[in-house]
């Protein structure tokens, strides 16, 4: 058996003490190639052992053949933002081996697959070459079979490696198969053979060990998108109407398979939502929107293109006031771009999603638990206001693996907002002073003057209940006008609507320290920025922090900024889209102390990223 | 001797015809789209519809301007250019017990809303879709459609080298469920097929040439008042039995075809030239190729399948509007909650 051990450089930190639950482990492998069950159990069985795990999946736009990767971060502290550098790699593919090895830390452990054609070359790393091929065939009998089981292989390699218990991987196994027996055996066999041959095979110590901790009892793993799916469940949405695509389709899909399963009625066993794969967007957005008009909670999810898809129905909605839930979870680019990498480019794009003057809000989770209340919480904004409501999520939050603790049950009861029934219409008739008797309902009144206006649902039994919506020019009776007034008016109460929002969106969360520095980020950024402040705080530079957690700004922001000295905006786009709201909105006399950091090449933003940039400017 | 004078007619709900009125039109004296309207008014006074359950919905155009002009007690809602089938499409769904009429112009559905068009007509959802078909575009002063005629010529003289969308086709081969063609200057037929459709469960398509008095009136249009009566080619001269009404009388055995309407009402077909079954879709096809290739304007009702199942009962929703059901039937418990977590371990 050809085994290649080489000793780590002077980089390396061979000889010295273990570190100990912190580093980062990155498979390569071949997309298509049934690595995805392999790492999930990885990643779960280390979270079983109590050790904080994140896990990021870094995938090629393609269904089988291109490279790809995926990144389990152990951090003890609880860090799970990407790591620039890996400790471990697993080298599978044959098409990056050179890269992969190119790329590692000095240090660090590369095991690759010595049945490719390769030869180490690095002298500072300890490369370890495990023969899969032989290690699958002495375990697996059935030669078709051999190709599902190999990367549980390195599971075992890894498992012997840095201390992984197989109890654990065994109950992750069990998990990942849901209990089939006979899956269950034949890949744990496969990893039992990896770490036998690793026992037998290697005798060095990699300074990198696992050891049992309790940070994860009771915690649940995760992707955004199901997060998501679960808050529209809760939220009693009834009508889901979208269009796949990456990376917003396993929300829907999720939603669907959960209203499935459990939004039949009891009774008579009928669906009490409608589901429907629309054409397109534009069909996707009408039918949210129509839904709504008509008193239903509907959502869509989708990513950029499809947001640039929606904006007409958009602005329609925005216009006359109908309520409907849009989640993008974006990807990178203008146009295609980077289908299934992770950016934060739409935030401007989702603010004033349309033409002529419209603003919307806008949540933005960065956590699971967050992706879930806020998915919530959309519909309820979005009945109150009578107005489309996003929630922008990501890539980075949507698709990839994220511990969390348990949701909480929301029991605040939906809020369906000044929606006039034929009932309330009766009594206020009878209250009306005769001669006001016909106008007791006008759908575009500002009643309490916050320019939330209320309406009647279409069916509703009342004579006065009906009511004409249109996208051009009305009154506040939902008459047509084109008199200059009326339209000022009208987009005049928009814009106090809009107002009365800042104070029911989420606020932000802030940490104010009386430092010199302060950091603002939004979004999935949040886990690179805390990690951040905790790297500048050991070189002396203590932060104060707010993370924004929705448009419009809490005034509490423009506060923030007000006492601040210096402020760092982060954004995951080129162009600062954070940055350059924020200096919208702030006096500007306070314009000048706000520097933008921007982080755009469609990886999710490492702690480093903000680091380095802070650092170089607090120089000047 | 004491006299009392006559109420005004009303119908079985105790309703009169100004009650199914909307606001003054402001289109052009004379546009074919206010006929129509007029046809609207009646079938749904004549049909007893309780004009609160209506929704009426259009998108963009001189036709989709007409939901105003009818059925002030209904809600409306004008919608943008070529989209209203995905907004009906979410109108049913929120609430499959309204009964909803969309307007639209063969602009709105021929050119810009052909995608959608398309997706109504395949899943069947529950409406009266009308096109209001003139061959231009109305509102923005007369470009040609896609349902102008090869050969026909706008205003200035300029003439359509393009072979035009059959709406009607179009939809028989996607699998429209009752698709009919009609003319605004025949008020009877209209009425009995708007009749008709509303008796219907699944989509209607109703095209109805409705001449463009402005723009596309002149000599050289096929789509003028002249042209249309010329070659207007009726099919049956058509009765229509609301479930409501004593029918047997009123069925003259022989050379009459029957349909019986989902919610019981019947169409009578009296058949003119051939012996027209329009419960063939092939035949249908055919028979509408066939005219058009004569330089035919067949009308009618040219095809109806009352089996198909609607989008909204395919969907096996519940009997109550989805947009009203109460939160303890659409908010799963805690202990689901609790259970998907526990999955998540
Ligand atoms: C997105 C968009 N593009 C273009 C228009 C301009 N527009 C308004 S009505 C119309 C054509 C209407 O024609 P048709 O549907 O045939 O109705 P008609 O006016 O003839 O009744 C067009 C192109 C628009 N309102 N929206
Ligand atoms: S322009 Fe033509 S379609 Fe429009 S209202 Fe006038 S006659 Fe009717």
């Amino acid at each position: 058996m050809a085994v290649t051990i080489s000793a780590a450089g002077a980089g390396g930190r061979l000889g010295g003490d273990p570190v100990v639950n912190d580093f980062s482990i990155q498979v390569a492998t071949v997309n298509g190639s049934g690595s995805q069950s392999a790492n999930l159990v990885l990643l779960r069985s280390i979270f079983r052992m109590g050790i904080p795990v994140s896990g990021k999946n870094l995938f090629p736009s393609n269904i089988a053949g291109l490279p790809t990767w995926f990144t389990i971060r152990v951090n003890k502290h609880g860090y799970i933002a990407r790591k620039a550098q890996n400790e471990l790699v697993v080298a599978m593919n044959p098409e990056t081996i050179v890269q992969d090895e190119a790329a590692l830390m000095p240090g660090a452990v590369f095991i690759y697959n010595s049945d490719l054609k390769f030869t180490p070359s690095r002298a500072d790393v300890v490369a370890v070459g495990v023969p899969f091929g032989s290690i699958v065939a002495s375990t697996c009998q059935e030669a078709k079979l051999r190709k599902l089981v190999t990367n549980m292989v390195y599971v075992g390699v890894l498992a012997q490696l840095i201390g992984i218990e197989l109890d654990e991987i065994e109950a992750a196994l069990s998990k990942q198969f849901k209990g089939k027996q006979k899956a269950v055996a034949l890949n744990f066999d496969a990893i039992k053979a990896g770490a036998e041959w690793a026992k037998g095979n290697l005798s060095l110590e990699v300074p990198y060990r696992l050891e049992r901790m309790d940070r994860t009892q009771g915690k649940i793993i995760i992707e955004g998108n199901r997060a998501a799916a679960l808050g529209c469940l809760f939220a009693g949405t009834t009508v889901v109407a979208w269009y796949p695509i990456t990376p917003s389709t396993s929300l829907c899909e999720n939603l669907i398979g959960y209203l499935e399963e459990h939004r039949l009625d009891p009774e008579t066993g009928k669906a009490t939502f409608g589901a429907v794969q629309a054409e397109d967007e534009l069909a996707a957005a009408g039918m949210v929107f129509g839904a709504g008009w008509a008193g239903a909670r509907a959502m869509t999810a989708t990513s950029g293109p499809g947001i640039s898809l929606m904006n007409e129905i958009v602005g329609l909605a925005y216009f006359t006031e109908l309520p409907g839930v849009i989640f993008d979870v974006q990807r990178v680019g203008p146009s295609t771009g980077l289908p299934t990498r992770t950016q934060q480019g739409d935030l401007l794009a989702l603010y004033h999603a349309s033409h002529g003057d419209t603003k919307h809000p806008v949540l933005i989770p960065a956590t699971p638990q967050e992706a879930y209340e806020f998915a919530y919480q959309a519909f309820d904004l979005s009945e109150r206001f009578q107005t489309p409501v996003f929630v922008m999520l990501d890539l980075d939050l949507g698709m990839n693996s994220w511990m969390a603790d348990p949701f909480p049950y929301l029991d605040s009861p939906l809020d369906r907002g000044p929606v006039v029934t034929a009932d309330a219409l009766s009594r206020r008739v009878e209250a009306a002073p005769e001669g006001a008797k016909h106008d007791v309902f006008g759908r575009y009144r500002d009643v309490l003057g916050d320019g939330i206006p209320e309406r009647t649902l279409p069916g509703t039994p009342h004579p006065l209940a009906a009511y004409f919506t249109r996208g051009s020019g009305h009154t506040s009776e939902a008459k047509y006008s084109e008199k200059p007034e009326d339209y000022t008016w009208l987009v005049d109460r928009l814009a106090r609507k809009h107002e009365t929002a800042r104070k029911h969106v989420p606020s932000p969360v802030e940490d104010w320290r009386g430092a010199e520095v302060s950091i603002v980020s939004y979004g999935t950024s949040e886990h690179a920025a805390q990690e951040a402040r905790d790297l500048l705080a050991e070189q002396g530079i203590s932060t104060n922090y707010l993370r924004v957690r929705a448009l419009p700004f809490a005034q509490s922001v423009k506060e923030f900024v007000k006492k601040s000295r210096r402020v760092y905006v982060i954004d995951q786009n080129r162009d600062g889209q954070m940055h350059d709201l924020l200096r919208l909105e702030i006096d500007p006399a306070d314009a000048p102390k706000i520097r933008s950091i921007r982080h755009y090449d469609g990886m999710s933003l490492d702690a480093m990223s903000i680091v380095a940039p802070v650092l170089e400017m607090e120089k000047h | 001797m004491a006299t009392t004078t006559p109420g005004p007619q009303t119908n079985r709900l105790g309703l009169t015809l100004n009650d199914y009125k909307g606001a003054p039109s402001t289109l052009c004296a004379g546009c074919g789209h206010d006929a129509i309207t007029g046809q609207i008014v009646r079938a749904f006074y004549e049909m007893g519809v309780e004009p609160h359950r209506v929704a009426k919905l259009s998108g963009i155009g001189c036709s989709s301007k007409t939901p105003a002009y009818f059925l002030n007690k209904a809600h409306g809602f004008n919608s943008v250019h070529g989209r209203m089938p995905a907004i009906a499409t979410g109108t049913m769904l929120a609430n499959r017990q309204l009964i909803a009429i969309g307007v639209s112009g063969d602009g709105d559905t021929a050119s810009i809303g052909m995608g959608q068009f398309v997706h109504l007509m395949r899943r069947n959802v529950p409406m009266i879709y009308l096109v209001e078909n003139n061959g231009v575009y109305g509102l923005t002063k007369g470009q040609f459609s896609a349902t102008a005629d090869i050969g026909s010529t706008l205003k200035t003289g300029v003439a359509n080298d393009l072979p035009p969308v059959d709406l009607c086709a179009l939809a028989v081969q996607l699998g429209a469920s009752f698709v009919a063609r009609s003319f605004s200057g025949d008020p009877k037929q209209l009425v009995a097929l708007l009749e008709a459709a509303m008796a219907h469960r699944g989509t209607a398509l109703l095209d109805v040439i409705s001449p463009c008095v402005t723009f596309n009136n002149h000599e050289g249009s096929t789509k003028s008042y002249t042209a249309a009566k010329e070659l207007d080619m009726p099919l049956h001269t058509l009765g229509f039995i609301p479930a409501f009404s004593p029918i047997e009388a009123e069925i003259v055995p022989g050379e009459t075809r029957v349909v019986d309407m989902h919610d019981g009402s019947k169409v009578t077909l009296k058949n003119l030239s051939r012996d027209y079954d329009p419960t063939s879709r092939a035949g249908a096809m055919a028979t509408l190729m066939e005219s058009s290739g004569k330089g035919e304007f067949l009308t009618g009702l040219i095809y109806v399948n009352e089996q198909q199942p609607d989008f909204i009962s395919a969907l096996n929703l519940v009997d109550e509007p989805l947009a009203t059901l109460p939160e303890a039937k659409v908010r799963p418990g805690k202990d689901v909650l609790d259970k998907v977590m526990e999955s998540l371990r």
